[in-house]
Protein backbone atom coordinates (compact mmCIF):
# COMPACT_ATOMS: atom_id res chain seq x y z
CA UNK A 1 0.00 0.00 0.00
CA UNK A 2 1.55 3.12 -0.99
CA UNK A 3 0.81 6.73 0.59
CA UNK A 4 -0.48 8.26 -2.49
CA UNK A 5 -3.85 6.46 -1.94
CA UNK A 6 -4.54 8.66 0.51
CA UNK A 7 -3.77 11.55 -1.38
CA UNK A 8 -6.16 14.08 -0.27
CA UNK A 9 -6.91 16.08 -3.31
CA UNK A 10 -8.67 12.90 -5.34
CA UNK A 11 -12.41 12.81 -5.67
CA UNK A 12 -14.44 9.78 -4.06
CA UNK A 13 -17.56 8.83 -4.44
CA UNK A 14 -19.54 7.30 -2.26
CA UNK A 15 -22.09 4.64 -3.90
CA UNK A 16 -25.54 5.25 -2.77
CA UNK A 17 -27.75 2.45 -1.05
CA UNK A 18 -29.75 2.44 -3.79
CA UNK A 19 -27.08 1.77 -6.51
CA UNK A 20 -28.55 -0.66 -7.79
CA UNK A 21 -31.67 1.25 -8.54
CA UNK A 22 -29.66 2.75 -11.60
CA UNK A 23 -29.42 -0.36 -14.29
CA UNK A 24 -31.84 -3.12 -15.30
CA UNK A 25 -29.03 -5.90 -14.47
CA UNK A 26 -28.30 -4.54 -11.29
CA UNK A 27 -32.10 -5.14 -10.74
CA UNK A 28 -32.44 -8.58 -11.97
CA UNK A 29 -29.53 -9.02 -9.88
CA UNK A 30 -31.27 -7.98 -6.50
CA UNK A 31 -34.30 -9.47 -7.24
CA UNK A 32 -32.93 -12.79 -8.08
CA UNK A 33 -30.92 -13.11 -4.84
CA UNK A 34 -33.95 -12.04 -2.79
CA UNK A 35 -35.63 -15.34 -4.61
CA UNK A 36 -33.65 -17.11 -1.87
CA UNK A 37 -36.60 -15.72 0.28
CA UNK A 38 -38.91 -17.85 -1.89
CA UNK A 39 -36.68 -21.11 -1.48
CA UNK A 40 -36.87 -20.71 2.47
CA UNK A 41 -40.25 -19.78 2.14
CA UNK A 42 -41.29 -23.37 0.26
CA UNK A 43 -38.65 -24.90 2.85
CA UNK A 44 -40.96 -23.97 6.06
CA UNK A 45 -43.98 -24.54 4.45
CA UNK A 46 -42.36 -28.36 3.37
CA UNK A 47 -42.12 -28.99 7.05
CA UNK A 48 -45.56 -27.27 8.19
CA UNK A 49 -46.70 -30.36 5.50
CA UNK A 50 -44.63 -32.97 7.71
CA UNK A 51 -45.99 -31.24 10.91
CA UNK A 52 -49.37 -31.72 10.07
CA UNK A 53 -49.37 -35.01 8.70
CA UNK A 54 -47.58 -36.61 11.22
CA UNK A 55 -50.45 -34.72 13.59
CA UNK A 56 -53.61 -36.34 11.71
CA UNK A 57 -55.91 -36.37 8.88
CA UNK A 58 -57.37 -33.03 10.50
CA UNK A 59 -54.33 -30.99 10.79
CA UNK A 60 -53.62 -32.01 6.98
CA UNK A 61 -56.96 -30.88 6.02
CA UNK A 62 -56.73 -28.05 7.91
CA UNK A 63 -53.32 -26.90 6.30
CA UNK A 64 -54.77 -27.77 3.02
CA UNK A 65 -57.79 -25.30 3.57
CA UNK A 66 -55.05 -22.58 4.86
CA UNK A 67 -53.27 -22.95 1.49
CA UNK A 68 -56.79 -22.65 -0.68
CA UNK A 69 -57.20 -19.16 1.22
CA UNK A 70 -56.69 -16.63 -1.09
CA UNK A 71 -54.07 -14.32 0.44
CA UNK A 72 -52.01 -17.68 0.63
CA UNK A 73 -52.64 -18.38 -3.01
CA UNK A 74 -51.37 -14.94 -3.76
CA UNK A 75 -48.35 -15.21 -1.45
CA UNK A 76 -47.83 -18.74 -3.20
CA UNK A 77 -48.06 -16.89 -7.16
CA UNK A 78 -45.42 -14.70 -6.19
CA UNK A 79 -42.74 -17.30 -4.31
CA UNK A 80 -43.54 -19.56 -7.69
CA UNK A 81 -42.80 -16.64 -9.83
CA UNK A 82 -39.90 -16.13 -7.37
CA UNK A 83 -39.02 -19.47 -7.61
CA UNK A 84 -38.89 -19.85 -11.26
CA UNK A 85 -36.28 -17.23 -11.69
CA UNK A 86 -34.29 -18.62 -9.38
CA UNK A 87 -34.06 -21.82 -11.44
CA UNK A 88 -33.59 -20.89 -14.74
CA UNK A 89 -31.05 -18.27 -13.61
CA UNK A 90 -29.23 -20.95 -11.72
CA UNK A 91 -29.40 -23.40 -14.73
CA UNK A 92 -27.79 -20.69 -17.48
CA UNK A 93 -25.80 -19.65 -14.67
CA UNK A 94 -24.62 -23.45 -14.56
CA UNK A 95 -22.04 -23.87 -17.55
CA UNK A 96 -20.04 -20.58 -15.92
CA UNK A 97 -19.34 -23.03 -13.32
CA UNK A 98 -19.21 -26.70 -14.72
CA UNK A 99 -16.42 -26.82 -16.93
CA UNK A 100 -16.81 -30.47 -18.36
CA UNK A 101 -13.71 -32.58 -20.62
CA UNK A 102 -14.21 -35.58 -22.48
CA UNK A 103 -10.98 -36.05 -24.17
CA UNK A 104 -9.90 -32.82 -26.14
CA UNK A 105 -13.40 -31.74 -26.18
CA UNK A 106 -15.16 -29.05 -24.22
CA UNK A 107 -19.03 -29.42 -23.45
CA UNK A 108 -20.24 -26.49 -25.27
CA UNK A 109 -22.34 -24.54 -22.81
CA UNK A 110 -25.28 -24.54 -24.12
CA UNK A 111 -25.16 -28.68 -23.51
CA UNK A 112 -24.22 -27.79 -19.87
CA UNK A 113 -27.28 -25.41 -19.19
CA UNK A 114 -29.37 -28.00 -21.50
CA UNK A 115 -28.76 -31.00 -19.67
CA UNK A 116 -29.62 -29.15 -16.39
CA UNK A 117 -32.88 -27.84 -17.63
CA UNK A 118 -33.44 -31.91 -19.45
CA UNK A 119 -33.26 -32.79 -15.57
CA UNK A 120 -35.25 -30.15 -14.30
CA UNK A 121 -38.02 -31.42 -16.89
CA UNK A 122 -38.10 -35.22 -16.07
CA UNK A 123 -37.69 -34.56 -12.10
CA UNK A 124 -40.82 -32.16 -12.50
CA UNK A 125 -42.57 -34.76 -14.82
CA UNK A 126 -42.20 -37.31 -12.13
CA UNK A 127 -43.25 -35.35 -9.29
CA UNK A 128 -46.31 -34.31 -11.03
CA UNK A 129 -47.02 -37.80 -12.33
CA UNK A 130 -46.60 -39.02 -8.91
CA UNK A 131 -48.88 -36.24 -7.25
CA UNK A 132 -51.93 -36.64 -9.76
CA UNK A 133 -51.93 -40.70 -9.84
CA UNK A 134 -52.05 -39.78 -6.15
CA UNK B 1 0.67 -27.82 2.76
CA UNK B 2 -0.53 -24.75 2.96
CA UNK B 3 -3.76 -24.61 4.90
CA UNK B 4 -6.51 -23.10 3.01
CA UNK B 5 -8.68 -22.43 6.28
CA UNK B 6 -8.72 -18.62 6.15
CA UNK B 7 -12.05 -18.44 5.28
CA UNK B 8 -15.26 -20.80 6.42
CA UNK B 9 -16.62 -19.20 3.01
CA UNK B 10 -16.10 -22.60 0.98
CA UNK B 11 -18.00 -24.29 3.64
CA UNK B 12 -21.23 -22.15 3.22
CA UNK B 13 -20.99 -21.81 -0.51
CA UNK B 14 -20.96 -25.74 -1.14
CA UNK B 15 -24.09 -25.77 1.28
CA UNK B 16 -25.40 -22.44 -0.99
CA UNK B 17 -24.44 -24.93 -4.02
CA UNK B 18 -25.96 -27.62 -3.16
CA UNK B 19 -29.43 -26.21 -1.35
CA UNK B 20 -29.56 -23.74 -4.66
CA UNK B 21 -29.12 -26.45 -7.15
CA UNK B 22 -32.07 -28.71 -5.39
CA UNK B 23 -34.34 -26.22 -4.33
CA UNK B 24 -34.05 -24.89 -8.56
CA UNK B 25 -34.71 -28.68 -9.75
CA UNK B 26 -37.47 -29.84 -7.01
CA UNK B 27 -39.02 -26.47 -5.61
CA UNK B 28 -41.18 -25.51 -8.52
CA UNK B 29 -43.07 -28.38 -9.53
CA UNK B 30 -43.36 -29.26 -5.49
CA UNK B 31 -44.54 -25.59 -4.91
CA UNK B 32 -46.65 -25.11 -8.07
CA UNK B 33 -48.70 -28.15 -6.76
CA UNK B 34 -49.43 -27.73 -3.64
CA UNK B 35 -49.64 -24.23 -3.48
CA UNK B 36 -51.06 -22.78 -5.97
CA UNK B 37 -52.91 -26.08 -8.60
CA UNK B 38 -54.38 -27.71 -5.79
CA UNK B 39 -55.95 -24.42 -3.92
CA UNK B 40 -57.15 -23.42 -6.67
CA UNK B 41 -58.62 -27.01 -7.93
CA UNK B 42 -56.59 -27.08 -11.59
CA UNK B 43 -55.29 -30.43 -9.74
CA UNK B 44 -57.14 -33.00 -7.37
CA UNK B 45 -54.50 -33.12 -4.14
CA UNK B 46 -53.71 -36.37 -3.14
CA UNK B 47 -55.82 -37.99 -0.36
CA UNK B 48 -54.11 -38.11 3.27
CA UNK B 49 -53.22 -41.74 3.00
CA UNK B 50 -51.39 -41.62 0.07
CA UNK B 51 -49.84 -38.06 1.31
CA UNK B 52 -48.80 -39.64 5.15
CA UNK B 53 -47.39 -42.67 2.88
CA UNK B 54 -45.49 -41.25 0.37
CA UNK B 55 -43.76 -38.77 2.74
CA UNK B 56 -42.71 -41.36 5.71
CA UNK B 57 -41.31 -43.28 3.53
CA UNK B 58 -37.60 -43.18 5.26
CA UNK B 59 -35.90 -41.92 1.40
CA UNK B 60 -38.82 -39.10 1.08
CA UNK B 61 -37.97 -38.05 4.60
CA UNK B 62 -33.98 -38.15 3.87
CA UNK B 63 -35.11 -36.26 0.58
CA UNK B 64 -36.88 -33.77 2.71
CA UNK B 65 -34.86 -33.14 4.99
CA UNK B 66 -32.34 -32.46 2.52
CA UNK B 67 -34.11 -30.00 0.78
CA UNK B 68 -35.35 -28.37 3.51
CA UNK B 69 -31.89 -28.53 4.97
CA UNK B 70 -29.90 -27.19 1.89
CA UNK B 71 -32.44 -24.43 1.15
CA UNK B 72 -32.42 -22.83 4.30
CA UNK B 73 -28.87 -22.92 3.74
CA UNK B 74 -28.85 -21.76 0.30
CA UNK B 75 -30.75 -18.87 1.18
CA UNK B 76 -29.36 -17.61 4.91
CA UNK B 77 -26.18 -17.39 2.38
CA UNK B 78 -27.43 -15.57 -0.11
CA UNK B 79 -29.52 -13.18 1.71
CA UNK B 80 -26.10 -12.27 3.92
CA UNK B 81 -24.44 -11.29 0.82
CA UNK B 82 -27.71 -9.68 -0.32
CA UNK B 83 -27.53 -7.48 3.01
CA UNK B 84 -23.94 -6.24 2.68
CA UNK B 85 -24.45 -5.69 -1.05
CA UNK B 86 -27.66 -4.02 -1.11
CA UNK B 87 -28.03 -2.52 2.51
CA UNK B 88 -24.38 -2.08 2.62
CA UNK B 89 -24.33 -3.55 5.99
CA UNK B 90 -20.55 -5.32 5.44
CA UNK B 91 -18.96 -3.93 8.66
CA UNK B 92 -21.76 -5.78 10.73
CA UNK B 93 -20.64 -9.34 8.84
CA UNK B 94 -20.30 -11.32 12.16
CA UNK B 95 -23.54 -10.53 13.66
CA UNK B 96 -24.66 -11.18 9.90
CA UNK B 97 -23.12 -14.35 9.87
CA UNK B 98 -24.22 -15.75 13.19
CA UNK B 99 -27.67 -14.61 12.52
CA UNK B 100 -28.15 -16.16 9.16
CA UNK B 101 -26.45 -19.41 9.37
CA UNK B 102 -27.39 -19.65 13.05
CA UNK B 103 -30.79 -19.73 11.59
CA UNK B 104 -30.42 -21.77 8.82
CA UNK B 105 -29.06 -24.33 11.46
CA UNK B 106 -31.93 -23.70 13.80
CA UNK B 107 -34.50 -24.41 11.01
CA UNK B 108 -32.64 -27.68 10.22
CA UNK B 109 -32.39 -28.59 13.70
CA UNK B 110 -36.66 -28.09 13.88
CA UNK B 111 -37.29 -29.60 10.14
CA UNK B 112 -35.02 -32.87 11.51
CA UNK B 113 -37.28 -32.88 14.53
CA UNK B 114 -40.47 -32.94 12.78
CA UNK B 115 -39.49 -35.10 9.70
CA UNK B 116 -38.51 -37.38 11.81
CA UNK C 1 -23.36 19.68 -40.05
CA UNK C 2 -25.44 17.77 -37.51
CA UNK C 3 -24.18 18.20 -33.60
CA UNK C 4 -24.21 16.78 -30.57
CA UNK C 5 -23.74 17.45 -26.75
CA UNK C 6 -21.91 15.71 -24.59
CA UNK C 7 -22.43 16.49 -20.99
CA UNK C 8 -18.22 16.54 -19.30
CA UNK C 9 -17.83 15.85 -15.66
CA UNK C 10 -14.81 18.47 -15.08
CA UNK C 11 -12.97 17.75 -11.95
CA UNK C 12 -10.16 20.36 -11.16
CA UNK C 13 -7.98 19.65 -7.70
CA UNK C 14 -6.86 23.00 -7.36
CA UNK C 15 -10.38 24.33 -7.21
CA UNK C 16 -11.17 21.79 -4.81
CA UNK C 17 -14.86 22.11 -5.21
CA UNK C 18 -17.41 19.46 -6.72
CA UNK C 19 -17.39 18.28 -9.67
CA UNK C 20 -19.66 19.62 -12.19
CA UNK C 21 -20.85 19.10 -15.55
CA UNK C 22 -19.37 20.89 -18.92
CA UNK C 23 -21.59 20.77 -22.09
CA UNK C 24 -19.27 20.81 -25.18
CA UNK C 25 -20.94 20.61 -28.92
CA UNK C 26 -19.69 18.74 -31.30
CA UNK C 27 -20.09 17.44 -35.05
CA UNK C 28 -22.10 14.61 -35.42
CA UNK C 29 -19.68 12.56 -37.88
CA UNK C 30 -21.13 8.94 -38.86
CA UNK C 31 -17.46 7.34 -38.43
CA UNK C 32 -17.00 9.66 -34.87
CA UNK C 33 -16.65 7.94 -31.18
CA UNK C 34 -16.29 9.16 -27.66
CA UNK C 35 -12.88 9.52 -27.94
CA UNK C 36 -12.60 11.66 -31.24
CA UNK C 37 -15.21 13.75 -29.70
CA UNK C 38 -13.18 14.29 -26.72
CA UNK C 39 -10.34 15.02 -28.74
CA UNK C 40 -12.01 17.38 -30.85
CA UNK C 41 -13.20 19.70 -27.24
CA UNK C 42 -9.52 19.11 -25.99
CA UNK C 43 -8.06 20.59 -29.83
CA UNK C 44 -10.89 23.35 -30.34
CA UNK C 45 -12.98 23.90 -27.69
CA UNK C 46 -11.46 23.77 -24.08
CA UNK C 47 -7.64 22.37 -23.60
CA UNK C 48 -8.15 22.06 -20.19
CA UNK C 49 -9.32 19.00 -20.32
CA UNK C 50 -7.42 15.76 -18.93
CA UNK C 51 -8.34 12.26 -20.05
CA UNK C 52 -6.35 9.00 -20.84
CA UNK C 53 -6.36 7.63 -24.73
CA UNK C 54 -3.70 5.47 -26.54
CA UNK C 55 -4.19 3.50 -29.37
CA UNK C 56 -7.87 4.55 -30.32
CA UNK C 57 -8.94 1.16 -31.05
CA UNK C 58 -9.23 -1.17 -28.52
CA UNK C 59 -6.26 -2.77 -27.36
CA UNK C 60 -4.72 -0.46 -25.02
CA UNK C 61 -7.13 -0.86 -22.43
CA UNK C 62 -6.73 3.31 -21.62
CA UNK C 63 -9.66 4.87 -22.96
CA UNK C 64 -12.06 3.46 -20.47
CA UNK C 65 -14.52 6.07 -19.01
CA UNK C 66 -18.74 6.22 -18.29
CA UNK C 67 -20.60 6.67 -20.86
CA UNK C 68 -24.21 7.36 -19.70
CA UNK C 69 -23.69 5.43 -16.95
CA UNK C 70 -22.34 2.70 -18.56
CA UNK C 71 -18.35 1.59 -18.34
CA UNK C 72 -17.05 1.69 -22.15
CA UNK C 73 -13.96 2.24 -23.99
CA UNK C 74 -14.35 5.45 -25.61
CA UNK C 75 -12.57 4.65 -28.52
CA UNK C 76 -15.48 1.99 -29.67
CA UNK C 77 -18.50 4.13 -28.77
CA UNK C 78 -20.05 5.82 -31.60
CA UNK C 79 -21.43 9.04 -31.16
CA UNK C 80 -24.60 7.91 -33.78
CA UNK C 81 -25.72 5.29 -31.09
CA UNK C 82 -26.24 7.86 -28.64
CA UNK C 83 -27.88 10.38 -30.79
CA UNK C 84 -29.72 12.85 -30.28
CA UNK C 85 -27.97 12.62 -27.09
CA UNK C 86 -26.91 14.63 -24.61
CA UNK C 87 -23.90 11.99 -24.02
CA UNK C 88 -22.74 11.93 -20.54
CA UNK C 89 -19.35 11.74 -20.40
CA UNK C 90 -17.81 10.70 -16.63
CA UNK C 91 -14.61 9.28 -15.20
CA UNK C 92 -14.78 5.14 -14.60
CA UNK C 93 -16.94 4.37 -11.51
CA UNK C 94 -15.27 3.16 -8.74
CA UNK C 95 -12.13 4.98 -8.74
CA UNK C 96 -10.43 8.27 -6.68
CA UNK C 97 -10.93 11.04 -9.57
CA UNK C 98 -7.50 12.76 -10.14
CA UNK C 99 -8.75 15.01 -12.45
CA UNK C 100 -11.77 15.14 -15.01
CA UNK C 101 -11.86 11.81 -16.39
CA UNK C 102 -8.58 10.74 -15.42
CA UNK C 103 -8.69 7.89 -12.36
CA UNK C 104 -6.05 6.80 -9.90
CA UNK C 105 -5.22 3.51 -10.53
CA UNK C 106 -2.78 1.99 -8.47
CA UNK C 107 -5.18 -0.21 -6.68
CA UNK C 108 -5.90 -2.30 -9.64
CA UNK C 109 -1.86 -2.77 -10.23
CA UNK C 110 -1.69 -3.74 -6.41
CA UNK C 111 -4.42 -6.36 -6.99
CA UNK C 112 -2.68 -7.30 -10.25
CA UNK C 113 0.48 -7.78 -8.92
CA UNK C 114 -1.43 -10.25 -5.63
CA UNK C 115 -2.53 -12.53 -8.15
CA UNK C 116 1.07 -13.56 -8.92
CA UNK C 117 1.01 -13.36 -12.89
CA UNK C 118 3.50 -15.10 -13.82
CA UNK C 119 4.31 -18.57 -14.40
CA UNK C 120 5.35 -20.40 -11.21
CA UNK C 121 7.26 -24.00 -10.76
CA UNK C 122 8.10 -25.94 -8.27
CA UNK C 123 10.52 -27.58 -10.03
CA UNK C 124 12.70 -26.30 -12.98
CA UNK C 125 13.12 -27.94 -16.04
CA UNK C 126 17.01 -27.87 -16.63
CA UNK C 127 17.76 -26.24 -20.22
CA UNK C 128 19.17 -29.60 -21.80
CA UNK C 129 15.42 -30.98 -21.28
CA UNK C 130 14.01 -28.68 -23.85
CA UNK C 131 10.89 -26.38 -23.66
CA UNK C 132 7.91 -26.70 -22.13
CA UNK C 133 5.33 -27.90 -24.46
CA UNK C 134 1.97 -27.37 -24.65
CA UNK C 135 -1.50 -28.57 -27.06
CA UNK C 136 -3.62 -26.54 -28.52
CA UNK C 137 -6.07 -27.77 -26.42
CA UNK C 138 -4.10 -26.76 -22.95
CA UNK C 139 -3.88 -23.30 -24.57
CA UNK C 140 -7.44 -23.61 -24.80
CA UNK C 141 -7.98 -23.80 -21.05
CA UNK C 142 -6.81 -20.45 -20.75
CA UNK C 143 -6.49 -18.53 -23.59
CA UNK C 144 -9.78 -16.30 -23.11
CA UNK C 145 -8.20 -14.71 -20.00
CA UNK C 146 -4.93 -13.93 -21.62
CA UNK C 147 -6.89 -11.68 -23.50
CA UNK C 148 -7.80 -9.07 -20.66
CA UNK C 149 -6.45 -5.20 -21.74
CA UNK C 150 -6.15 -3.94 -18.23
CA UNK C 151 -8.77 -1.06 -19.11
CA UNK C 152 -10.47 -1.63 -15.52
CA UNK C 153 -14.22 -1.26 -17.37
CA UNK C 154 -14.94 -4.78 -15.04
CA UNK C 155 -14.06 -2.52 -11.78
CA UNK C 156 -16.71 0.05 -12.53
CA UNK C 157 -19.31 -2.24 -13.34
CA UNK C 158 -18.57 -4.66 -10.33
CA UNK C 159 -21.09 -3.43 -7.35
CA UNK C 160 -18.71 -5.52 -4.95
CA UNK C 161 -15.71 -3.87 -5.99
CA UNK C 162 -18.01 -0.35 -5.95
CA UNK C 163 -18.66 -1.29 -1.88
CA UNK C 164 -15.71 -2.85 -0.58
CA UNK C 165 -11.93 -1.22 -2.55
CA UNK C 166 -10.43 -4.36 -0.44
CA UNK C 167 -12.09 -7.12 -3.25
CA UNK C 168 -9.87 -8.28 -5.80
CA UNK C 169 -11.94 -7.74 -8.68
CA UNK C 170 -12.60 -9.33 -11.75
CA UNK C 171 -9.76 -8.85 -13.46
CA UNK C 172 -7.29 -9.54 -10.81
CA UNK C 173 -8.83 -13.02 -10.54
CA UNK C 174 -9.36 -13.74 -13.84
CA UNK C 175 -5.55 -12.95 -14.39
CA UNK C 176 -5.12 -16.14 -11.50
CA UNK C 177 -6.73 -18.35 -13.46
CA UNK C 178 -5.00 -17.86 -16.68
CA UNK C 179 -2.09 -18.72 -15.06
CA UNK C 180 -3.70 -21.13 -12.45
CA UNK C 181 -5.12 -22.87 -15.42
CA UNK C 182 -1.55 -22.74 -17.72
CA UNK C 183 -0.53 -26.00 -17.95
CA UNK C 184 2.91 -25.18 -17.60
CA UNK C 185 2.33 -23.49 -14.35
CA UNK C 186 2.89 -25.06 -10.77
CA UNK C 187 1.48 -21.85 -8.75
CA UNK C 188 -2.21 -22.81 -7.56
CA UNK C 189 -1.93 -23.10 -4.47
CA UNK C 190 0.04 -20.09 -3.72
CA UNK C 191 -3.05 -18.21 -5.91
CA UNK C 192 -5.03 -19.76 -3.82
CA UNK C 193 -3.68 -18.61 -0.41
CA UNK C 194 -3.94 -15.48 -1.90
CA UNK C 195 -7.37 -15.31 -3.28
CA UNK C 196 -9.41 -17.83 -0.73
CA UNK C 197 -10.93 -15.55 1.46
CA UNK C 198 -13.55 -12.37 1.64
CA UNK C 199 -11.63 -10.10 -0.18
CA UNK C 200 -10.90 -12.24 -3.23
CA UNK C 201 -12.95 -15.33 -4.92
CA UNK C 202 -15.32 -15.44 -1.47
CA UNK C 203 -16.41 -12.07 -2.34
CA UNK C 204 -17.48 -12.49 -5.48
CA UNK C 205 -21.65 -12.56 -5.52
CA UNK C 206 -22.05 -13.27 -9.19
CA UNK C 207 -23.55 -10.30 -9.94
CA UNK C 208 -22.22 -11.31 -13.86
CA UNK C 209 -21.68 -7.05 -15.15
CA UNK C 210 -17.83 -7.57 -15.27
CA UNK C 211 -17.92 -10.12 -17.93
CA UNK C 212 -21.34 -8.22 -19.53
CA UNK C 213 -19.24 -4.69 -20.35
CA UNK C 214 -16.02 -6.61 -20.55
CA UNK C 215 -14.70 -5.21 -24.35
CA UNK C 216 -12.37 -8.75 -24.98
CA UNK C 217 -15.00 -11.01 -23.77
CA UNK C 218 -12.44 -12.68 -21.57
CA UNK C 219 -15.13 -13.87 -18.72
CA UNK C 220 -13.93 -12.96 -15.48
CA UNK C 221 -17.29 -14.10 -13.82
CA UNK C 222 -16.75 -17.58 -15.35
CA UNK C 223 -13.30 -17.76 -14.16
CA UNK C 224 -14.17 -16.34 -10.68
CA UNK C 225 -17.12 -19.13 -10.65
CA UNK C 226 -14.63 -21.70 -11.89
CA UNK C 227 -11.95 -20.79 -8.77
CA UNK C 228 -14.55 -20.71 -6.08
CA UNK C 229 -15.53 -24.42 -7.57
CA UNK C 230 -11.20 -25.52 -7.24
CA UNK C 231 -11.57 -23.18 -4.06
CA UNK C 232 -14.24 -25.26 -2.34
CA UNK C 233 -12.76 -28.55 -3.31
CA UNK C 234 -9.46 -27.39 -2.29
CA UNK C 235 -11.19 -26.98 1.05
CA UNK C 236 -12.86 -29.94 1.67
CA UNK C 237 -9.40 -31.46 0.45
CA UNK C 238 -7.70 -30.04 2.89
CA UNK C 239 -10.03 -30.55 6.12
CA UNK C 240 -9.60 -34.27 4.69
CA UNK C 241 -6.41 -34.67 4.39
CA UNK C 242 -5.85 -32.75 8.20
CA UNK C 243 -8.54 -34.61 10.09
CA UNK C 244 -6.50 -38.02 8.22
CA UNK C 245 -3.40 -36.78 10.25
Amino acid sequence: MSYTLHHPKWHRVAKPIFWWIRRWAYIGFIFRELTSVAVAYFAVLLVLIYCAVQSGPEAYAALMGLLAHPAMVTISVFALGAVLYHSITWFNLSPKAMVVRLGRWRVPDLMIAGGNYAAWFAISGVIAWAYIIG
Amino acid sequence: MSTIKKSNDPFWWTLFGAGGALSAMFVPMLLFLTGVATPLGWVEGPSFDSVSQVLLHPVTRLGAFALVSLSLFHWAHRFRFTLYDGLQLKHLYQLIAVIYYGGAIIGSLIAAYVIW
Amino acid sequence: MPTITLEVLRYLPEDGAEPVFQEYEVPLRADWVVLDALNHIKDHIDGTLSYRWSCRMGVCGSCGMMVNGKPVLTCAAFLESFAPGPIRVEPMAHFPVVRDLVVEVTDFMDKLTEAKPWIIRETEKPLSEGEYRQSPEELGDYKQYTMCINCMLCYSACPVYGLDQGFSGPAALALAQRYNKDSRDQGNAQRMEQHSNDEGIWGCTMVGECSEVCPKHVDPAGAIQQYKLAGAVDWWKSLITRKGK
